[in-house]
């Protein structure tokens, strides 16, 4: 009975907040367009109890998702956003794992304020982070400001408003979530492990590759879905600090819905995205599993 | 920025005392003069909660999601012709409007065409849209012959390409940008014949790689602040943004013109949503905007003109003055107003507008 129960609460969890609302876009995206409220038709209707119920499956179809392969705007923006996400993954990785590396090698004591300093910025609002990045970034920025001023260049670099722009939010954004994970793998790490690989022979460097980077994987792997999950679908980032060029699938679905008013298209398009990404959350879950029964808990 | 959060913070502090005595506004950002909605709360005794959006498209997906809570809104002329035909807006009381008789005829006649009779909404305001310039950056780029009152500044790729460097901003709104391709081009701006509006595209595509970004109210804080040289916008925002960097003293010079191949001439109008919670309300709100002092003051801040006659005696002279914001009657003449696109070929032009935006 507590066994049932302990188990009932996370399939309430993933019903109430996935699959209940999931359902409702995949409803959406079955009906059609109509100007009214809302602007799609058919609606449920249940007063005409099963009847109406039957009237509603009958009237649906899969025309929008037919619809999306007509036009290659759609599978442009879904291989965009994946290309982003990917390369924004990577340099996160890249920028994360060397101060996950230090703040894990700091002394005990600064451990603490190390950690607290990667969680504070998440105190002032995302928004308006990103907001000042805008700030930094313009052509009469404090960036471009500082270059010139200092003579590095002579022409202000355009930088906000262009895919690098993106990437810089992206990255500065989502950098703790890469950060955290990787830093409590290292943690954990025995350091005697290197000793040990040092004595038998191991440059610091060898040492590096051989032990630290494969006993930190889970952390890297859990890291790099934290990131590139939310980023394929972003949608905050690229609208701000983005170009008209910057094309992302969370743009496309923002003009279906608001542009068009195609609420049916838009979540056609929705639905498609959340199957690109189960696959990976699926591998998500897999690598946790796989890491837990490692560690025989 | 400034003026945009600093009604939303006000939002966040009002939206804790709830009560049936609240009328909720939602209007576009920077178009008010904020002293308003103070003297609105302290004559009526009602709470005001104000919020803002910058975006046709986002006020019409709240309109026809439903239960949007607000109880006034301002969609333009053709976004709220579709609404009312989507029946989201109630008829209004004017019996409870006295302050109607304000209004302007000129306005009212062609306000018509979107809701019939003038029986769901009031004029707010009214503009056009056409090319603000950074008159020394402008110069500096083309020399002093650049066209600033032309279309030709815009949607010539060799003026473009000169100005790239400068930056140029666009308005994010295809029912804006593509009329005036059309203009340009000699066609109708009110075409809904595919085959004319794919016209505008060539002409857009051509001149896209030269614009640093789409968006509709930014170009107001980057125009003042000197980080863009020229953009397509609304009247009153580009007087804004000329007035912003006076106070700033930055030396940065704004100008506004309306083209001269003609301008779109476009209405917000003033509506009361089908399920406002207050719409008694709401029609309080209304007749205060109309009184003729607050419809002045509400001009002679933000530099668009009104639909209200009783107000004009009461404008500064440099509102009324000004053609850039009362066009004389032969640039009247040279205005044309715009109807909505039905939906097939709604969608046909935002997908031409993704491409031109994105290049695919």
């Amino acid at each position: 009975m507590r066994r049932a129960l302990v188990i009932a609460v996370p399939y309430f969890w993933l019903l109430a907040l996935f699959l209940v609302p999931f359902l409702i876009v995949l409803k959406i995206s079955l009906s059609d367009t109509e100007l009214a409220i809302p602007p799609y038709t058919p609606t449920l209707d249940l007063s005409e109890g099963w009847a109406g119920f039957r009237a509603f499956l009958a009237a649906l179809d899969l025309e929008n998702f037919t619809f999306l392969t007509t036009d290659d705007l759609y599978w442009k923006a879904y291989l965009s956003s994946l290309q982003i996400a990917v390369v924004s993954t990577f340099l996160t990785l890249l920028v994360g794992y060397p101060i996950a590396y230090g703040m894990a090698r700091a002394d005990e004591a600064w451990r603490p304020t190390l950690l607290m300093l990667v969680i504070l910025p998440f105190w002032t609002s995302f928004l308006i982070r990103v907001y000042s990045w805008m700030g930094i970034l313009s052509q009469e920025g404090y960036l471009n400001q500082l270059l010139v001023g200092l003579g590095v260049i002579s022409e202000p670099l355009t930088i906000l408003n262009t895919n690098t722009a993106v990437y810089i939010g992206i990255v500065y954004t989502y950098l703790p979530f890469m950060i955290l994970p990787i830093y409590a793998t290292l943690e954990r790490m025995d350091a005697s492990l290197l000793e040990a690989a040092e004595d038998l022979g191991c440059s610091r460097l060898s040492a590096f590759w051989l032990v630290t980077v494969p006993l930190s994987k889970s952390g890297i792997i859990a890291g790099c879905f934290l990131v590139f999950i939310p980023t394929i679908g972003e949608f905050v980032i690229p609208s701000l600090l983005g170009g008209s060029q910057t094309l992302m699938i969370g743009k496309v679905l923002w003009e279906e819905f608001f542009s068009n008013r195609d609420w049916p298209v838009a979540s056609a398009v929705a639905v498609i995205l959340l199957l690109i990404l189960v696959i990976p959350i699926i591998l998500f879950q897999r690598n946790e599993q796989r890491q837990r029964e490692a560690e025989g808990k | 920025m400034k003026s945009t959060l600093a009604p939303l913070a006000a939002l966040a502090v009002v939206a804790t005392a709830a009560g049936a005595d609240e009328v909720r506004v939602y209007n576009w950002s920077d178009y008010i003069d904020e002293a308003l909605l103070e003297k609105f709360e302290t004559e009526t005794g009602l709470e005001l909660i104000y919020d803002v959006f910058d975006s046709n498209e986002v006020l019409e997906t709240k309109m026809l999601a439903g239960g949007s809570g607000y109880d006034v809104v301002v969609p333009s002329g053709t976004f709220l012709q579709r609404q009312i035909a989507a029946g989201a807006f109630q008829p209004l009381d004017f019996d409870k409007l006295p302050n109607s008789a304000n209004l302007w005829d000129v306005i009212k006649d062609r306000t018509e065409q979107y809701d019939p009779g003038n029986a769901h909404s009031i004029n707010y305001m009214w503009g056009t849209t056409g090319i603000a310039a950074n008159v020394a950056k402008v110069a500096e780029a083309l020399g002093e012959e650049g066209p600033l009152n032309s279309l030709a500044l815009v949607f010539e790729p060799e003026n473009m390409e000169k100005l790239q460097s400068c930056g140029v901003h666009f308005l994010d709104a295809p029912a804006e940008l593509i009329p005036a391709a059309l203009k340009y081009l000699g066609e109708d701006p009110d075409s809904h014949d595919p085959d004319v509006i794919a016209k505008a595209e060539p002409l857009l595509a051509a001149v896209r790689p030269y614009v640093l970004k789409f968006h509709s109210s930014e170009y107001i804080n980057a125009l003042a602040n000197g980080d863009i040289c020229v953009a397509i916008g609304w009247s009153g925002d580009v007087l804004q943004a000329r007035d912003r960097a006076i106070e700033a003293d930055n030396g940065v010079e704004i100008v506004y013109n309306a083209p001269v191949e003609g301008a779109l001439m476009w209405f917000d109008q003033m509506a009361i949503p089908a399920d406002a919670p207050n719409p008694e309300g709401a029609h309080t709100f209304l007749n205060f905007i109309m009184d003729a002092q607050n419809m002045a003051d509400a001009s002679n801040y933000v530099y668009f003109a009104n639909g209200n006659l009783a107000s004009q005696p009461l404008l500064e002279e440099d509102v009324i003055g000004d053609p850039a914001i009362y066009p004389d009657e032969a640039t009247l003449e040279n205005l044309y107003t715009t109807t909505p696109y039905p939906s097939k070929v709604q969608r046909v032009v935002t997908r031409m507008w993704t491409r031109i935006k994105s290049g695919t």
